[in-house]
């Protein structure tokens, strides 16, 4: 059966970034600024995403601020009709630069916090300064006239201070909450022990969430997912596997996320050889986890196949070594027990953090031969 | 809303075409929504230059329906859109 089109693409434009995130979604191994896709390669993939189905285009990094050509970027995605949506860090962020954004016709920013104040958001993010260009950052966006999220992503270190995040949000103008717990790959997998919440802790922050939903109603919405470690049910990530979304790394991979490098044994297309169009529709990589047919017990026949689709494949090769293997955040899954033995690591653990960082061990190559 | 109230789609949101999927969906931030037939009539009103009044007269003369009824309807929608934060007036 012909897969239905993606409605998304998720633009990696780079891998720089001024700060250095311990639970950075990117993967260990980084793309260096010499193999990013050029301007031009970038336009050509926003106009295939565009011709393919997609009707929206996440300009994520790295730090895309990072990239001098970002206006141009802006101009080819809302050119080819996409609605444009710039995920970024801020740091970077002025009024001079956010005003050519503008003018190329950004739609949107969803500008991240690592904390609710600047002392505990500095240190998390490892950059120091970078709240306060954050707080300004926020204050360009409103005074542009554009529609502002907040990402706060939360863990043990800072989810205890949700109201005060919530309270920034409000006093930011942001229309929008998205309160993200981290995801365990890569390098938020290397720090999970200094990251994974409490039971305790999520349960008072989902009543948080209850309460600010309640009170600020219609004047901001939050968006709020339990964790996996904390849930009995696999989140269906990416709404499948190869099924709504697609991701291009900075050197061109074509992924249906941006974390699947992480799964070996799989060849992805590259944007200099193949369009988005054959990858979607012909490649094996996009095929190997898409639908039910490639289940495992106990996700085959479970009435819950096509809600779920098995949870995370990145989960699984993470935590089993075995990409094909059910998500173990199901509790269904007979590796369950893994999840609560990493809460109880994490109860006794400290808070030391190991940094994101660029190095000789971590720059991948990348290059066509 | 009062009928003389204009609406207008908020910032970041705009009706566009859906061509891969035959059909028109209101786009916001990381946010998507695909409005019925009837919705998609009155959206397409949606000018910042018509009052809820001028869209209601529009859609009875176009399929000779009772304003009323008509004015009832897209005062509904319009509110509904404008609590979730899509329309404003």
């Amino acid at each position: 059966m012909r897969p239905e089109p993606p409605l998304a693409l998720l633009a990696e434009l780079t891998h720089r970034c001024p700060l250095r995130c311990p639970y950075c979604s990117n993967p260990t191994q980084l793309t260096g600024a010499g193999e990013e896709l050029d301007t031009a390669t970038w336009a050509r993939v926003f106009a295939e995403a565009a011709a393919l189905g997609c009707l929206q285009v996440h300009l994520s990094g790295g730090e895309p601020m990072a990239r001098r050509d970002l206006p141009a970027l802006v101009r080819a995605a809302q050119g080819a009709g996409l609605y444009t949506n710039l995920i970024t860090s801020g740091v970077l962020l002025d009024a001079p630069r956010l005003a050519e954004l503008c003018a190329a016709g950004l739609d949107h920013v969803q500008l991240s916090v690592q904390d609710a104040a600047a002392a505990g958001g500095d240190r998390i993010g490892g950059y120091a300064g970078g709240h306060a260009r954050k707080l300004t950052a926020a204050a360009v966006i409103r005074a542009a006239g554009l529609p502002l999220t907040l990402n706060a992503v939360v863990h043990r270190q800072n989810l205890d201070n949700l109201e005060q995040l919530i309270d920034l949000a409000l006093d930011l103008g942001a229309g929008r909450l998205e309160v993200a717990h981290v995801q365990y790959y890569g390098w938020a997998l290397a720090n999970r022990a200094a990251l994974l919440p409490s039971r305790a802790q999520l349960e008072a922050a989902t009543a948080v969430v209850a309460a600010a939903r309640r009170a600020h109603a219609g004047r901001l919405v939050i968006d709020y997912v339990v964790p996996d470690y904390h849930a009995a049910r696999p989140k269906a990530c990416m709404g499948g596997w190869g099924q709504r979304f697609l991701a291009v790394s900075p050197a061109g991979r074509i992924l249906p996320c941006h974390a699947a490098e992480s799964i070996p044994g799989l060849d992805y297309p590259r944007v200099q050889q193949t369009s988005l169009h054959a990858a979607w529709y012909a490649s094996p990589a996009f095929a190997r986890f898409r639908g039910t047919d490639w289940m495992p017990s106990p996700c085959r026949g479970c009435e819950r196949a096509e809600i779920d689709w098995g949870g995370c494949r990145c989960q699984a090769q993470a935590l089993l070594g075995d990409a094909a293997a059910t998500d173990p955040a199901c509790d269904r899954s007979p590796r369950h027990g893994l999840l609560a033995d990493a809460l109880a690591e994490a109860a006794s653990a400290g808070q030391d953090f190991a940094y994101r960082q660029f190095s000789e061990s971590n720059i991948r190559s990348d290059r066509i031969v | 809303m009062t009928p003389e109230s204009i609406p207008r789609f908020a910032p970041g949101h705009r009706l566009r075409e859906d061509a891969a999927r035959g059909r028109w969906v209101v786009m916001g931030p990381e946010r998507m929504f695909v409005p019925d037939e009837t919705a998609l009539e009155i959206l397409r009103l949606v000018d910042g230059a018509r009052s809820l009044a001028g869209i209601a007269g529009a859609l009875a003369a176009r399929f000779a329906a009772p304003e009323a009824e008509i004015a009832a309807d897209v005062a509904a929608l319009l509110e509904e859109l404008r609590t979730k934060g899509v329309i404003q007036a």
